[in-house]
């Protein structure tokens, strides 16, 4: 008798039938020290000139919490609100057309502010 | 009955028995934290578009930046931006409480109560503090 029972065993216990849970918890754990890092960023931007801005968000450091921060975001945001549709949203055609705006809109916000980021550090 | 039972000919069409969903509970706080939680997240996610145009408009020079600084200064830019800290910090930290029992710990009614309690009066102090440091950054409010 084959049973659906087949197609889940191997994937418990975090192998990969759980693989969005744990990836959730790793971009949870990546969010504290970069979200305490961006907080500080903003903070120190606070009043400043845009030539000031520029300089500041274009070094290296600044940049690289800056690219972390929104790549762990988008990754991280993209689950939990791909979560949130399947709570709610039970009729395919809406479930499918959610999900995928959940991913055009992830993709388009993280990939402009990676684009600004580069383009404050490497100018032009 | 009927309904059930005349469904079930149709397949997918099967009225199914619904268990009790949150307005048959009494409001508590672990629960209503675990649905700011969700509406927190909901909110940042948006809110990335902030950040997006904050970004952009200081790559794209300093007109832009003085549009954007224009409207982060106003009213209701500032409140956004409020609610937004706010927000960002209860998220956290609800995610903070959320890792710690992830790893089955906490759950005893005195600690579960005493980890949510923490977590709200953190996320407001910690943004009330975070905005008084942000002002005397600032030199005072515009």
């Amino acid at each position: 008798m084959r049973t659906p029972m087949r197609r889940v065993r191997g994937l418990g216990a975090a192998r990969s039938g759980t693989g969005q849970f744990w990836h959730q918890r790793v971009t949870s754990v990546a969010a504290i020290p970069l979200t305490i890092g961006l907080l500080l960023i903003i903070t120190s931007l606070l009043g400043r000139s845009h030539a000031a801005v520029v300089q500041i968000l274009g070094s290296p450091i600044v940049a690289i919490i800056m690219l972390l921060f929104i790549i762990n975001a988008a990754y991280h945001m993209w689950i939990g609100m791909q979560e949130i549709i399947l709570d709610y949203v039970h009729e395919d055609r809406w479930k499918l057309l959610s999900l995928m705006a959940n991913t055009f809109f992830v993709f388009a916000v993280s990939l402009a502010s990676v684009y600004a980021i580069l383009k404050l550090s490497f100018g032009v | 009955m009927a309904d059930l039972e005349a469904g079930t000919t149709t397949g997918m069409q099967r009225v199914r028995p619904l268990s009790p969903h949150l307005q048959i509970y009494k409001p508590m706080l672990t629960m209503m934290m675990s649905i700011v939680h969700r509406i927190t997240g909901a909110a940042l996610y948006f809110g990335m578009l902030l950040l997006a145009w904050w970004l952009l408009a200081a790559a794209a020079g300093p007109n832009a930046y003085a549009n954007v600084e224009w409207f982060m200064g106003s009213l209701i830019g500032q409140l956004v931006l409020f609610g937004y800290t706010w927000a960002l910090l209860h998220h956290m930290l609800g995610g903070i409480r959320h890792l710690i029992w992830d790893t089955i710990h906490g759950f005893e009614p005195a600690e579960r109560e005493l980890l949510t309690l923490s977590t709200l009066i953190g996320s407001i102090a910690l943004t009330l503090i975070l905005w008084v440091v942000g002002y005397l950054v600032m030199g005072g409010p515009r």
